[in-house]
């Protein structure tokens, strides 16, 4: 079964990304395809490169990160949600005149055209939070 | 390649950016040329509601984004009929003709949708 997955929900404000988190790895593991990954709404906190969550604590954006490197998986950060939020690649900081680069690893900024692209192609579009 | 596509809306207008970034996935959807109907339930019936003027507080005009809608054929707009009984509001309170359900009817009203994108 091929998967498109939206979060919706920042780390710290439910769980509903862990659950996302959660459920992805699990079907990876089963053999699913995960098409895409996207991060709207809230969810675009998941990819804040500098979170720095206590050391007994999760590092969700670490988990992501690791996730995306071990199955190639595509996160993708919607960027009009994430610029309102103040999360900026260093290509598009610079065209604003701003010092940033907040994207971490395993993360990329596109386009909510990526979202209905993955909704097109996947057998079951899923959104949590 | 194309789907049918089913958008439910919940809460009202000023909820945050919300509704502002569910409308952007909304025209988007319409602008890849996908078949796009609007189910508002809950607090969403606000979000057309007659006679708004968030201008007033720096802020955006939900309702008139609405109205570019008809510009990307997006004519299949739906409300539960209770959500707006509720509320103290018919369709003649709303910005744009809309098609009421009754909440007994939605379930089946969403079988005919291959995306349910809740909202």
């Amino acid at each position: 079964m091929k998967f498109a997955i939206q979060v919706n929900s920042s780390p710290n404000h439910c769980n509903a990304g862990q659950t996302a988190y959660y459920f992805i790895k699990a079907a990876l593991e089963l053999g699913h395809e995960i098409f895409r990954v996207f991060f709207y709404h809230d969810g675009i906190y998941h990819a804040f490169k500098y979170s720095t969550p206590p050391d007994d604590e999760q590092q969700l954006t670490r988990l992501w990160s690791e996730l995306a490197e071990q199955y190639n998986i595509d996160l993708v950060v919607c960027i009009s949600a994430a610029q309102r939020r103040g999360l900026l690649h260093s290509d598009e900081a610079s065209r604003k005149g701003k010092q940033d680069n907040d994207l971490a690893s395993g993360f990329r900024i596109s386009g909510l055209g990526q979202l209905l692209e993955a909704t097109l192609v996947a057998d079951r579009f899923m959104i949590f939070g | 390649m194309t789907k049918r596509y089913l958008f439910i809306l919940r809460k009202a207008a000023h909820s945050g950016i919300y509704a502002q970034e569910m409308l952007d996935i909304i025209l988007t959807s319409a602008a890849f040329d996908q078949h796009v109907s609007l189910l508002l339930l809950d607090d969403s019936v606000f979000q057309l509601k007659k006679h708004q003027y968030p201008e007033k507080y720096g802020m955006k005009d939900i309702a008139a984004i609405f109205h570019a809608l008809e510009l990307y054929d997006i004519n299949d707009i739906y409300s539960e009929s209770e959500s707006l009984h509720e509320r103290g509001l018919n369709v003649d309170d709303l910005c744009l003709p809309v098609q009421t359900l009754l909440r007994k009817d939605i379930a089946e009203h969403m079988q005919q949708f291959d995306v349910i994108y809740s909202g």
